[in-house]
């Protein structure tokens, strides 16, 4: 159980180390999704400002305009992917941070994923309804 | 109290009485020193919530879009107005500072600027940009508004 190379004792079993699974009980996955989705972010982001640049005091004949392009189609929708599974991973954090009460720490996650899923879909559709 | 750190928390006053003990937020300024490292830690959480509600304002701007002509002439009325400018300039700040504190973030992550004169300093230049890319985007927005 203990490396010879590493001069401290591990209080680790080898199966939970192979695992990689600290005390949060789940591996890297979270902390890597989360910055994945951050590093997408960064221009799709500058995109979106951009584009509501573009859009700025826009009639819904432009703006439908504007979506029925392809390429505003499509990275619309990788914006809200990004976006919003970025946020669901985020608002988990500081959810998991601050209540302690596992019930309603548990509660709290599912709500706001619940609220997080019905925005992110009535986003897609919509800009698909406008780009159609 | 069920927990022992509950009544860790409850201490007493000068004058002998039960208190609850203050936690650090409540403790800046008094006892605790800002710093640029737990200042912009913390304002990276609370802009990263705030744009969490600005997508409910995203998600309605594209849901009015989709649903008919008048609803997004409202909504676009409705951001044009004072309120609406004044929520929009929030969010584009909150938006720019994340993104650049997001870049800071990601640097520290790959070993990059994470020295403390290092950080003092990318704190500042953060700052500044995010100040910066929120005057140049309404500069611009009012220019082609
Ligand atoms: C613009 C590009 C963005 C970048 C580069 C970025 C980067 C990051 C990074 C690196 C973190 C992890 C920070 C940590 O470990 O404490 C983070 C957290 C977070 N982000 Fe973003 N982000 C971006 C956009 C957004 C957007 C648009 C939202 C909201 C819809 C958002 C919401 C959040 C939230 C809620 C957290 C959790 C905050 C915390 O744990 O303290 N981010 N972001």
């Amino acid at each position: 159980m203990e490396d010879p190379n590493v001069p401290v004792r591990i209080m680790r079993s080898p199966l939970g180390r192979a695992q990689g699974l600290g005390a949060a009980r789940h591996g890297v996955g979270h902390w890597w999704a989360q910055r994945v989705t951050a590093v997408a972010l960064l221009p799709l982001s500058l995109y979106f400002v951009a584009s509501v640049l573009i859009l700025a005091g826009a009639t819904q004949a432009r703006m439908a305009g504007f979506m029925a392009k392809p390429w505003n189609t499509v990275l619309f929708l990788c914006l809200i992917a990004a976006l919003f599974y970025h946020l669901s991973l985020g608002l988990q954090v500081v959810i998991e941070d601050y209540v302690s009460h596992e019930g309603k720490r548990r509660g709290g996650i599912m709500l706001v994923n619940g609220l997080i899923v019905l925005s992110a879909l009535a986003c897609a559709v919509s800009v698909l309804k406008l780009a159609f | 109290m069920k927990h022992v750190r509950a009544a860790q928390m409850i201490g007493r006053n000068s004058e002998g009485d039960l208190v609850s003990r203050p936690l650090s937020p409540f403790m800046i300024g008094t006892a605790y020193r800002a710093q640029m490292s737990s200042m912009t830690s913390i304002a990276h959480r609370i802009t990263g919530c705030a744009l969490g509600v600005g997508t409910l304002l995203l998600t309605l701007w594209l849901v009015c879009a989709a649903t008919a002509a008048q609803a997004f002439a409202d909504i676009q009325g409705l951001l044009a107005s004072w309120l609406g400018l004044l929520m929009l300039i929030g969010f584009t700040f909150a938006l720019f500072y994340h993104f650049c504190n997001g870049i800071r973030h990601l640097a520290w992550d790959s070993g990059r600027g994470f020295e403390l004169g290092a950080m003092h300093r990318n704190g500042w230049i953060v700052l500044a940009a995010s100040v910066i890319l929120t005057a140049g985007f309404w500069l611009v927005g009012f220019l082609v508004w």
